[in-house]
């Protein structure tokens, strides 16, 4: 009900499709994927599993993955808006999606070991506030499963190793570095966020941003276009394939994004989205009415 | 496609190769990352029967509580086995294993165990959770439930025709050692390096 009600069940629905419906995009890489890679081989068995598996999925609407990540979250807001409250809010859906095995209770206590048991945690969903000229809020989320999570990667440049200096060429090299680092680890084919610039903080979050684009979009920084589809092209040349099992389906996309740096810093900053890729969004207006976003 | 019944012999696992299309059948067991150091703190004698001749399945499930109290794997995909390298090699011998089920492989200590043991590391699809689920019709008992939660609880499970991929065999074959090769070069040849 926008500023005044509760979202709570439009949240539940927001996770419970992400969690159970992968994007069309995203699918159609899936499909693309597996006719380059030949009928009958271990990249083109993967890629059949995966595809039957995304069918079956939304069929049942039950969770894609087992690991349904952790809810990240950017919600753009118009003034006045509690932003205490959607957090709230929003952490009730997290519960309740969790009671209802949209989500499986995947906040664990880093101290005691103990799992919460209802999905919530300390920094567990993670939601980002903006604040918008717009009279309605817009709920961008992705779930962000941990196996992936585990293979992002930080660079600073330049790197003598990689013979990366601090320029686009430089962007390159640590961002095919992080690509055969992950192997198949972080559930390949996989997509790529990437932020230039920003501090260790920053960073990462809008490497994570970068993930909510569509995988057909085109960076509006030209330069950052040529560069998304050349990684893109080279990534897959590097034949982990599906699941590490080796192929031409390494990646499904890369996305990059700039942020301002301090003289002394040059992050490459690559977060990795398992082919996996969920996120969901919607638009609330003034009256409540709730609009699906793709 | 060949067909693996559990509890399987150690004569018919040190059979597959790397590169082989399996499909499971009898009854296996779940364990990740809190279960494979509780496996190595102590011998466990009730837990003990159910990994003897059989599998563990690193998978952290969704689970539903049927109104019979029985349980219900409601998605069930593989998590990442490299975390449990530090323990794996040294499970499979303790208890008698004759594989595991994982993602993304595993490294040189447990490639040496299966060989020693006469185990596999069987690679199932990762995100594949309904597919996999599917092919679990049934929930056996539960152990650590109450300790370590849903997803790190050790699962005792029957399975069905579950598809698995041998990546790593008893005779020190690693699927996961040649992609990681061939990548590798292919990426000294894209920066310009000396191959």
């Amino acid at each position: 009900m926008g500023a005044t009600g509760s979202n709570t069940e439009t949240f539940v629905e927001l996770i419970r499709r992400a969690s159970t419906e992968l994007p069309a995009d995203v699918v159609e890489a899936l499909e693309e994927g597996r006719r380059a890679e030949s009928e009958g081989g271990l990249a083109g068995i993967a890629l059949n599993t995966i595809i039957e598996n995304v069918d079956l999925a939304r069929d049942i609407s039950a969770p894609i993955c087992q690991d349904t990540g952790t809810p990240v979250v950017w919600v753009h807001h118009p003034v006045g808006v509690s932003t205490r409250a959607l957090t709230a809010e929003f952490e009730s859906a997290v519960r309740e999606a969790t009671q209802r095995k949209f989500l499986r209770p995947n906040a664990v206590n880093t101290l005691t070991g103990a799992n919460t048991g209802d999905g919530a945690g300390r920094g567990i969903p993670f939601v980002h506030f903006e604040e918008w000229d717009e009279p309605r809020i817009e709920v961008r989320m992705i779930l962000k499963g941990g196996g992936s999570e585990n293979v992002g990667a930080q660079y600073k440049l330049p790197d003598t190793k990689l013979g990366a200096g601090r320029d686009l060429e430089g962007v390159r090299r640590a961002v095919l570095d992080a690509v055969v680092e992950a192997q198949g680890k972080g559930c390949a084919p996989g997509v790529l966020g990437v932020c230039i610039g920003g501090d260790r903080v920053s960073a990462f979050e809008h490497s994570k941003r970068q993930i909510l684009r569509p995988l057909k979009d085109i960076n509006p920084v030209p330069e950052l276009a040529e560069l998304e589809e050349r990684l893109l092209r080279e990534g897959n040349e590097l034949g982990v394939g599906p699941m590490g099992f080796g192929g031409k389906t390494t990646l499904l996309g890369v996305k990059i994004g700039v942020l301002d740096r301090l003289p002394a810093c040059y992050f490459v900053t690559v977060t990795y989205m398992c082919w996996a890729d969920r996120k969901a969004g919607v638009s609330i207006d003034e009256g409540g009415e709730v609009t699906w976003l793709s | 496609m060949a067909e693996l019944k559990l509890p399987v012999s150690e004569e018919r696992v040190r059979s597959l190769k790397v590169g082989d299309f399996v499909e499971l059948t009898g009854r296996i067991i779940t364990g990740r990352d809190a279960a494979h150091t509780w496996l190595m703190k102590e011998y466990r004698d009730d837990v003990a029967p159910f990994l003897k001749d059989s599998i563990i399945y690193h998978c952290g499930p969704v689970v539903a509580t049927n109104d019979d109290g029985s349980y219900n794997f409601v998605a069930a995909g593989p998590t990442t086995s490299i975390r449990e390298e530090p323990y794996q090699a040294d499970v499979i011998g303790r208890y008698g294993l004759r594989g595991v089920i994982g993602k993304g492989g595993m490294g040189a200590r447990t490639l040496a165990g299966l060989a020693e043991h006469g185990a596999v590391y069987l690679h199932a699809v990762g995100g594949a959770a309904q597919v996999l689920a599917r092919a679990i019709p049934r929930v056996e008992r539960v152990f650590m439930l109450e300790e370590f939660g849903v997803p790190e609880a050790l699962w005792v499970i029957d399975v069905e025709r579950f598809p698995v991929i041998v990546t790593m065999d008893s005779h020190g074959g690693s699927l996961h050692d040649e992609v990681e090769e061939r990548s590798q070069a292919k990426l000294r040849e894209l920066l310009g390096f000396s191959v």
